[in-house]
């Protein structure tokens, strides 16, 4: 039942980098990628900065039979699980089909076909919807899709937790190896920056509508006005630890320690919010002490109530300042379900190279008695590290990863 | 053997069947909910039929703010949780919020509504640039799916594990699944599981319409979901949902809970072949179907009903067909096997748990339920469907499968918790 | 005026528009009598072909259109058959 789950391949897209190395490189020095939303005109809405992937063609990357049938956040999600599957260095084929599996968080499924084909129905008719719309669109579609593409045949699954999502999915993945599966593909990828994704995300308002982008999302700061929505998210390649020194795997990037989930109270219900509660049971499950966490990649949610929220859950179980805390996704804005894979990954870099990237732009509240990285990277020597996401309507996820000896 | 996880609350909520009773009743005398839709004008459409639920949200219990708030699909979940845990006999008060935890499946989540919202703010899809001006503030509820698990949690005062589970049409019994896993790993002692989908809209009838997966037999709506028939053409689309009360069988038996069954097994794999084509030889079904049996420790000989996916696709019946007999041998002739999408219509990733609904109120009366409208025999299915009428069955374990775009193939196994190892 | 004609330089445009091409097959090779599966395409991606050549030329094709003609030569001619003018066959 206790397997130990290890992390050996990366693939990962964000606005600031495509690629682990190209990731790193920006995440590393603070490199934002915030800025002005270009894939559509966003002068009508009262939000218009965003972290957008730049530069990305599938046609590059995939199959031409893949591209009609896909939305953006599809092709990006297995273009990142080609690279994982490089970087682990596993083919198809390496492995029993029925021992490997696909599981993947989803916030929006892929809005922007849905977009188009909804247009395509109310401007020209039933007969003028895709066929592709009856899977392209839906939250299973990245797990269908990558275990076709990679010949996996084992358990798979989807979540849907909002942002919390990302660490259900590599929390349920991890549950699939412990009953047997010797390989999973996990984590997510969201990618809604279309004009109806947009609306919907701005119908939650908690999105910045600042149009500087370097004031746009300040977590933890008293400027605190929102987020910034991003697109994007990271796959990796969890494996069973024993499993992957078996077939001699050369990158272990680190261990999924341990998991804790949790649901906030009903509104108005005057009780604790349950993002604490989230953070204690990741701690036991990983049978590690506040002390043993070197940093935190806190959910940094940017609007101050949430803020607060997060900021005493960690003075609850680290103490005042007990813990250096970061946000690197204030350089990506926020990713949905891709974002908590994300910080898993930049995680594990951070742990490899002793270097705790920054949170950029956000000069700390002095309401919050956090220790915060903030403008410059700080040089540590980290075993584990916390990662803690959060979902809209009360999702609270965290999980410690465990750096691995070099 | 570990900690075992048992059903004790049922609510369900079907075409033709609001409430457990009312749905046993439609099954048990093997009447059919489908019919013409109404929901909106479907004359420019290939399928013009759907299983629709006659569902007040007022008068099943929602207030007006809830109603406001959520998607049909989420209504659906809300009421049938409350079913279910007024069912288990537990009440709020009974339940740890730390040690309940909420999964719901849902394919498509909150489709209807964004296919309404979607229509206003685009102006009737003039407007690219669609106008934020017109977006309700419920529509990031409609955009996240995961407001249902949420709507459904706050309903029951559950503070533990919370998630959608999106595995296409077999969400229903992967939703479960996933429950049954955090009882036995020891987060959770209660869940509340199940899953809703409330796709019947413009946009879906027209994608299916667009793959020819719906059936054109539009001039008999109440005959034309025809699972294992050799005229079927397509299935009739359905919305719904079933959510269930699980327990850790020790506490079940504590509290003297009426235990409907234990979960026994439950294994789900992937065909990795095609987003909606199966292959025929029911391959990896059969596989789901097998480790599902190993799970549970049950023999395939032991198995007295299977609730069959049964579609009403030719594809799907000769795939499905296929798997049983791959994974249960020579004992797939002699067990019934049925679909009861003949007379609910197939309410996509909803579906897997209405099934198992009805597979515990099998057991419960000892009857198989149907499959209607079974009249002509497909030859290539050639196995016990029971068609047209209920039959009185000892059933004691059953067997429930399902089978998704994505390439999803999930199996389940319902027991008596007394039964004997085999 | 002439009638409107259905040619194969249509049915790979509108191929290649609805489900893209594979990467293994020269579709301005000669292709006509090459099986549909052949040239990469399967079932849902001639399903979503049928529909664009429906509404394209103002058509109803019959469901089993690309198993009753499973050839680029075979299938443009049970389109020009549906079309206005043509003589039926």
């Amino acid at each position: 039942m206790t397997a130990r789950v290890v992390i050996t391949g990366i693939g990962i897209a964000t606005p600031n980098g495509f690629g682990v190395e190209d990731y790193w490189a920006a995440t590393r020095v603070g490199k934002s990628a915030i800025g002005r939303i270009t894939r559509f005109d966003p002068t009508q809405y009262p939000a218009r900065l965003a972290g957008e992937i730049r530069g990305f063609d599938a046609r590059d990357h995939l199959p031409g039979r893949l591209i009609p049938q896909t939305d953006r956040m599809t092709q990006l999600a297995l273009v990142a699980t080609d690279s994982a599957f490089e970087d682990a260095g596993v083919k198809p084929g390496d492995i029993p089909e029925y021992e490997m599996g696909v599981v993947t968080a989803s916030t929006a499924g892929g809005f922007e076909f849905g977009q188009n084909e909804l247009q395509a129905l109310w401007s020209r008719g039933s007969q003028h919807v895709s066929a592709y719309q009856s899977f392209a669109w839906f939250y299973a579609v990245n797990s269908g899709q990558i275990s076709i593409r990679n010949g996996m045949r084992g358990h798979s699954a989807v979540v849907v937790s909002d942002q919390a999502g990302g660490l259900d999915a590599i929390a349920q993945a991890r549950r699939q190896i412990r009953k047997g599966s010797k390989l999973i593909c996990s984590g997510g990828v969201d990618a809604s920056i279309c004009p109806w994704g947009w609306v919907a995300q701005l119908a939650n308002g908690r999105v910045s509508t600042s149009e500087n982008t370097e004031r746009a999302y300040l977590p933890f700061d008293a400027d605190a006005s929102g987020y910034v929505p991003g697109e994007g998210g990271a796959l990796l390649i969890l494996e069973d630890a024993e499993a992957a020194r078996q077939r001699g795997a050369e990158n272990v990037y680190g261990e999924i320690a341990g998991y804790g989930s949790t649901f906030d109270p009903r509104p108005g219900s005057g009780r604790e919010p349950g993002l604490r509660r989230a953070i204690e049971l990741a701690l036991a499950d990983a049978d590690a002490e506040p002390s043993d966490i070197g940093v935190v990649f806190a959910d940094a949610a940017g609007t101050p109530e949430l803020d607060r929220v997060e900021a005493e859950a960690l003075i609850e179980v680290f103490g005042a300042a007990g813990v250096p805390v970061t946000a690197p996704k204030t350089m990506t804005g926020r990713l949905y379900s891709g974002a908590a894979p994300v910080d898993v990954v930049t995680a594990v870099l951070a742990m490899r190279e002793g270097l705790i990237p920054p949170t950029v732009n956000v000069s700390l509240s002095p309401e919050y008695d956090i220790d915060l990285v903030t403008a410059q990277p700080r040089t540590a020597h980290v075993r584990n590290a916390l990662v803690v996401a959060r979902g809209y309507g009360g999702f609270n996820s965290a999980m410690v990863v465990r750096g691995t000896d070099r | 053997m570990g900690r075992r996880v048992v059903v004790t609350g049922i609510g369900v909520l079907a075409p033709g069947g609001i409430g457990a009773e009312n749905f046993w009743s439609l099954l048990s005398e093997g009447r059919t909910a489908t019919r013409g839709i109404t929901f909106f004008d479907p004359s420019s459409f290939r399928s013009q039929i759907a299983a629709e639920a006659d569902f007040d949200a007022e008068r099943s219990g929602l207030s007006p703010q809830e109603i406001r708030r959520m998607d049909r699909a989420a209504q659906f979940g809300v009421v049938t949780a409350r079913e279910a845990l007024a069912d288990s006999g537990l009440d709020q008060a009974g339940l740890d919020p730390y040690r309940t935890g909420v999964t719901i499946g849902s394919a498509v989540g909150a489709t209807r509504g964004l296919d309404e919202e979607y229509r206003v703010v685009s102006d009737g899809g003039r407007l690219d640039l669609v106008d934020h001006r017109y977006t309700p503030q419920h529509l990031y509820n409609h955009f996240v799916p995961s407001s249902f698990s949420a709507e459904v949690a706050w309903a029951v005062g559950a503070e533990g594990p919370n998630t959608v589970v999106s595995t296409g049409c077999t969400s229903g019994i992967d939703s479960v699944g996933h429950a049954v896993e955090l009882i036995r790993e020891g987060s959770v002692d209660v869940m509340i599981a199940g899953a809703t989908d409330a796709p019947i809209s413009p946009i879906t009838m027209a994608c299916f319409d667009a793959i020819k997966a719906t059936t054109p037999r539009n001039d008999e709506p109440e005959h034309a979901s025809r699972p294992f028939d050799g005229t079927r053409n397509g299935f009739v689309l359905g919305e719904g949902s079933a959510v269930f009360v699980l327990e850790e069988l020790t506490a079940a038996r504590a509290r003297g809970a009426h235990i409907y069954a234990e979960i026994a097994g439950y294994a789900s794999r992937c065909n990795a072949f095609h987003m909606t084509g199966l292959r025929p030889d029911g391959r990896e079904m059969g596989e789901a179907i097998r480790v599902a049996l190993d799970e549970a420790r049950i023999n395939p000989e032991a198995i007295d009903y299977i609730n069959a996916h049964g579609s009403g696709t030719k594809q799907n019946d000769r795939h499905e067909t296929a798997a049983f007999k791959l994974s249960l041998g020579e004992h797939a002739y002699r067990t019934p096997i049925s679909s009861i999408k003949s007379m609910v219509g197939h309410s996509l990733g909803a579906i897997g748990s209405i099934e198992i609904a009805a597979s515990l109120l099998a057991m419960e009366n000892h009857v198989v339920p149907p499959t209607a409208n079974l009249h002509t025999p497909d030859p290539e299915c050639d196995l016990d469907y029971v068609p047209l009428v209920a039959r009185e069955h000892t059933t004691d374990t059953v067997l429930t499968v399902g089978s998704g775009f994505g390439g999803f193939q999930s199996a389940m196994v319902l027991a008596r918790p007394e039964r004997s190892a085999a | 005026m002439s009638q409107p004609e259905f040619t194969v330089e249509d049915l790979k445009r509108i191929l290649v528009e609805g489900a893209g091409a594979d990467e293994g097959v020269d579709l301005d090779s000669d292709i006509l009598d090459t099986g549909f599966e052949s040239l990469g395409y399967e079932s849902l991606a001639l399903l979503e072909t049928a529909g664009r050549i429906e509404r394209e030329f103002g058509i109803t094709l019959d469901d089993e259109v690309f198993i009753d003609n499973p050839t680029p030569r075979e299938l443009v001619a049970a389109v020009n058959a549906k079309l206005p003018g043509s003589v039926a066959a």
